[in-house]
């Protein structure tokens, strides 16, 4: 039974932690908090819906272009809702986040309507294997387990070895050196929201796959994959990573023996880390100078 | 251009003889407004109304403190639950209830302000994001608050009931007038406590806290305390809102609610009284008349549904205000940061220079 918990745990944990990624590397390289993303990433899903449920393409191909799409609404919200901003502060930053994903939600609703619709993995969790004993595992938690580790080593790679992933470190780390050595800054920004949406999306259809699709589905994934990342300190992948499994474990034992109080236990977790250690757990405590 | 002369001015509660006219001459026509327009308004005006008090808290921690609230619909609930359980439950007189579910939901203020101590920017976010939607799921699972199902307001009863004296209002008119005076109460306390040390303390806090901190302002002290006033002036538009509605469960209180107040304030104007007042009016009315039934408007509606009829559902537009708002977030920020009330700057400082 314990090493169930732990199993489906780890499995919804990668998920969050695979959605974490994606608000982690917008922050990373613009320092925006985008809660817009459980959004962006809702209506690729629906794209990805509306391309298997009214031209029946086949799923990989479906996935492709809802690849392309999510990458592509990714640097448009970029460049026409956060480039013309003069700049912001936080707050108006966050508010700029919080209004596309109003639009967006309005957008998706008025497209598809509110009800809830079924949404087909090619994984399944209703098909199990037991590898070890009393050891059960199903599909769409193996599916969760390969795409959070291939993401893991391919954003390693390309963080570390090529020039855009370069860039966006240079970006981060200071914004106006990295423009002065010849990065287009603008470009990184809109590449980086790109590739999170991309990386959103993907993780929006497992969380699809396990529950329903409707234009409202994806706001409490969000906010726990947000936990998750907070936990994880809103800087490093990995960091990410383990706050989203740290997350997955402790709500699913939390919720096997209080089923009831399981919605809220993320952010009991939250809180009381944050009063601990205010830059999560893996962050460098940020030190302001006066 | 208003350049102040003396340290006075600062501490004044009208600006000048001409804002204070002014003020009168609004006050004057909310409070003769229900004999020009028709009673199925009063709905509209009352809720309002609350949202001014709400606003007017929200801009004291956003505006004045420069904190973050996404959870300032769980202090809403907050005010709604109690008054109502207190005057059904426990049988408590009108005018003990409300201030009392005022400074509960002032206690859940301080239980938020602690934490945002020490946090900041999107850390504070998460963390009142949390809260909102903590409160939403105890109210939705606890029998006593009626649970999934909701609780009827008991009737607004200003007497006291349990004496044989009792003064029930129970038309939208009568509802009107108490909201109204309450908000001008609560509006001019605002305007009172920001005038103040503490008010000054608050606005030292939001424009650095460190130096803030250096010329001797308690942080740990006035922070809460911002939370705690801002968490009560929500409790109390909480409250009345519940009259208002007549009804409520817990998904009124959801995370939307929260975003909705964040709009409002931010749309009038951060750091303005008269802005939150602006920005209140108009998200509400926006909310809950002009964007409702968008099918059955007359001119735009049949455009909207052939719309819909082409490209979306006609099942979907009822979210179209969803758009709407989004659109104003994004507009606002980018072209006018200082909302209405920036708006309202740039018009008076082109009139008094114009021709030139």
């Amino acid at each position: 039974m314990i090493g169930q918990l732990i199993i489906e745990g780890l499995a919804i944990g990668a998920c969050y932690g695979l959605f974490g990624i994606a608000v982690v590397i917008i922050y990373k390289t613009s320092e925006v908090v985008n809660f817009a993303q459980g959004e962006m990433a809702m209506m690729s899903t629906f794209v990805a819906y509306h391309i298997l449920t009214y031209y029946h393409y086949p799923f990989w191909a479906a996935y492709l272009l809802t690849m392309v799409f999510a990458a592509l609404l990714g640097i448009a919200v970029e460049f026409i809702f956060l480039r013309p901003a003069k700049n912001p502060n936080l707050l108006g930053l966050i508010v700029i986040t919080l209004g596309a994903e109003m639009l967006l939600m309005g957008l998706a609703s008025w497209k598809w309507g509110a009800e809830q619709k079924e949404f087909t993995l090619p994984f399944s969790t209703l098909n199990t294997y037991e590898p070890f004993k009393g050891l059960i595992i199903n599909e769409w938690s193996m599916a969760v387990f390969a795409a959070a580790a291939i993401l893991m080593i391919i954003l390693f790679l390309f963080f570390r070895y090529t020039k855009l992933g370069v860039a966006m470190r240079a970006t981060q780390q200071n914004q106006h050196a990295a423009k002065i050595m010849g990065v287009r800054v603008e470009r990184v920004f809109s590449l980086a929201w790109g590739f999170s949406s991309f990386i959103g999306a993907t993780a929006a259809m497992f969380f699809a796959g396990r529950a329903t699709l409707d234009p409202a589905y994806m706001m409490e994934p969000f906010m726990r994959a947000f936990a998750a990342a907070v936990l994880g300190g809103l800087m490093s992948i990995p960091g990410v990573v383990i706050g989203g499994e740290l997350l997955g474990l402790i709500e699913n034992f939390f919720g096997y023996a209080w089923p009831e109080w399981k919605p809220i236990v993320a952010f009991v977790v939250i809180v009381l880390v944050l009063c601990v250690r205010p830059s999560g757990l893996f962050g460098k405590h940020y030190v302001k100078k006066v | 251009m208003d350049r102040k002369r003396n340290y006075y001015e600062d501490i004044q509660l009208f600006e000048s003889g001409v804002v204070l006219s002014w003020t009168l001459a609004l006050l004057a026509f909310l409070f003769t407004l229900p004999l020009y327009i028709p009673s199925y308004y009063m709905f509209l005006l009352s809720l309002i109304m609350v949202h001014v008090i709400m606003a007017v808290g929200l801009n004291i921690l956003m505006g004045y403190t420069g904190q973050i609230s996404l959870g300032h619909a769980g202090f809403f609930a907050i005010g709604a639950y109690a008054t109502a359980l207190l005057m059904s439950k426990l049988g408590l007189p009108f005018f003990l209830a409300l201030p009392l579910a005022g400074f509960l939901a002032a206690f859940f203020g301080f239980i938020l302000g602690l934490p945002a101590l020490r946090l900041e920017g999107p850390y504070l976010a998460i963390a009142s994001m949390g809260f909102g939607l903590t409160i939403m799921h105890i109210i939705g699972r606890w029998e006593v608050f009626g649970g999934r199902m909701g609780i009827h307001a008991p009737p607004l009863d200003l007497g006291l009931p349990q004496w044989g004296f009792s003064w029930v209002l129970d038309t939208d008119r009568g509802k009107y007038y108490l909201i109204l005076i309450i908000a001008i109460f609560m509006v001019v306390a605002a305007r009172n406590i920001l005038r103040t040390r503490v008010g000054r303390s608050f606005v030292a806090i939001r424009d650095s806290d460190i130096a803030a901190e250096v010329i001797g302002i308690n942080l740990t002290f006035y922070k809460t305390l911002s939370f705690m006033v801002s968490a009560f002036y929500t409790g109390i538009a909480g409250g009345l809102f519940g009259f208002v509605l007549g009804f409520f469960d817990p998904f009124t209180f959801t995370m939307i609610l929260s975003i909705i107040f964040l709009v409002m304030v931010v749309v009038g104007g951060l750091g303005s009284i008269m802005g939150s007042i602006a920005g209140a009016a108009l998200i509400t009315y926006l909310q809950y008349s002009l964007l409702k039934n968008m099918a059955e408007k007359p001119v735009i509606g049949d455009l909207l549904v052939s719309i819909s009829k082409k490209w979306f559902t006609v099942i979907g537009l009822e979210n179209f205000n969803s758009i709407i708002l989004g659109l104003i977030m994004l507009g606002i920020i980018i072209f006018e940061p200082l909302g209405i009330f920036g708006i309202w700057i740039r018009m008076k400082k082109y009139w008094k220079t114009w021709p030139f």
